[in-house]
């Protein structure tokens, strides 16, 4: 119980959820819990099953693309109070990059499954969890738009 | 260093006596920057030093080749070297990359509006730029280091391709050492296992540690990458009436005359290449101008 209400408070106090009513805050933190990952572990590879999203707490997570024969490329890094993960969201549910922590990581791990059957009852909590998600695509999307026209033009600093 | 100013640094910028005089510099060094860039170090024949603001730049002259419009890049204290960094990318460009250290190429200038720096007194500072841009900013840097106890805090955000073509990387190094700085560096993409940052130069601006509402912020990038930058600084609310930018055109002539840099009712070589942002926004997305 301790552990839930901690949970609560942490999800209540960033500002992805800061906004949520509390009734779906609620039905969010009953999905969720702490985890730890080691330097070099990974929290999800490339063709996996995408059931959960990440907050991450602590420590800091690089989002990599794998190739045969090659060092994996690290394409971006996300840190500490951020949220990685929404291929949980659309179907196939299937994680399309490796996250793998680069140093010491506490995160919340949310389990999409579990929110994903309640999406389908729960209207309210399924608007309120894409209110929060789209803007989150749609910016690492334009980033990625933008750093394609960066890498490809020589004229571009 | 105190906050005495020299008499040129404070003045408005001065034109060149003859603005279509072209005099000989020697090169007395030549640096192999990244990603193609390079640096020249040069010092006048004529005796006389080059006298310019950050922000400023100058026409190079490859002989037998042709003009070019280059950024000036080092610390406009000092009078005896001009230094220029300039990325090889066109047939002058190319020409000037196949120049040696005794080699003589021709200056004309300096032309352009500086970067303001009193109306940034009392504020924080805010750079945004990334690979080459950082060469126009660069003595503006070194200008603001200069009168540093005018500022509150600086901030320095770079981004680069790679962790291969960090251009200044040494003195990225040592303005990171300083106590009175902020430095963060960002790259496109990494080795797995590199522990800097991964992704935008705009996500550095999120990150930064300044206070929006009295910041100056000085932007360097090129058009396309200017936007979402000075996007995530309003984000951050800082206001387009303290975003400066620079602009680039084709500049022939220097001086407004011939109009091949000119975008809308400006002449990028007099009016600009530095420019308020709230002054060219609306024009700024307007497309083929």
């Amino acid at each position: 119980m301790v552990a839930i209400e901690g949970l609560g408070r942490l999800l209540a106090e960033h500002p992805f959820f800061q906004d949520m009513t509390p009734e779906v805050r609620d039905i969010v933190v009953g999905c969720c819990a702490n985890a730890h990952y080691r330097p070099g572990e990974y929290l999800f590879k490339e063709g996996g099953k995408a059931d959960h999203f990440y907050l991450i707490r602590q420590g800091s997570v690089a989002v990599e693309v794998h190739a045969p024969g090659r060092p994996a490329v690290v394409v971006e890094n996300i840190g500490e109070g951020d949220i990685i993960g929404w291929s949980w969201l659309v179907p196939p549910y299937v994680w399309t990059f490796d996250a793998r922590a680069i140093e010491q990581v506490r995160a919340i791990t949310i389990d999409g499954a579990c929110l994903r059957t309640k999406l389908e009852a729960n209207h309210e909590l399924g608007y309120q969890l894409y209110q929060r998600f789209i803007p989150i695509m749609g910016r690492r999307i334009s980033e990625a738009r933008l750093r394609i026209v960066e890498l490809t033009t020589d004229a571009v600093y | 260093m105190d906050g005495t100013l020299p008499t040129r640094v404070n003045a408005s910028p001065a034109p060149a006596p003859d603005p279509m005089d072209t005099r000989p510099f020697r090169i007395v060094r030549r640096i192999a920057e990244v990603d193609g860039c390079f640096t020249l170090h040069l010092r006048s024949l004529d005796g006389r030093p080059l006298v310019y603001q950050p922000g400023q730049f100058n026409m190079l002259y490859a002989f037998g080749t042709g003009e070019v419009a280059i950024s000036i890049s080092g610390d406009c204290r000092d009078l005896t070297t001009l230094v220029h960094t300039i990325r090889e990318v066109g047939t002058v460009t190319k020409a000037l990359a196949k120049l040696k250290v005794g080699d003589v190429v021709g200056v004309r200038g300096p032309f352009g509006r500086a970067w303001p720096i009193e109306e940034a007194y009392g504020n924080d500072i805010l750079f945004v730029t990334g690979t080459i841009g950082l060469a126009p900013l660069r003595p503006l840097i070194h200008e603001v280091l200069h009168r540093r106890e005018h500022f509150g805090k600086v901030v320095i955000c770079y981004g680069s391709r790679g962790t291969h073509d960090i251009l200044y990387e040494k003195d990225l190094h040592r303005w990171r050492g300083r106590f009175d700085l902020q430095v963060h560096v960002t790259v496109h993409s990494a080795p797995s296992g590199y522990r800097g940052r991964v992704g935008s130069v705009a996500n550095l601006v999120k990150i930064a540690r300044f206070d929006p509402e009295h910041t100056t912020a000085y932007v360097c990038r090129s058009e396309t990458m200017t936007r979402p930058a000075v996007q995530a600084l309003h984000e951050r609310g800082v206001t387009s009436d303290r975003i400066y930018v620079t602009l680039e055109r084709n500049m022939k002539c220097g001086v407004g005359f011939c109009g091949h840099c000119q975008m809308g009712g400006s002449f990028m070589c007099k009016d600009g290449p530095v420019y308020r942002y709230d002054t060219i926004e609306d024009i700024f997305t307007v497309r083929e101008l």
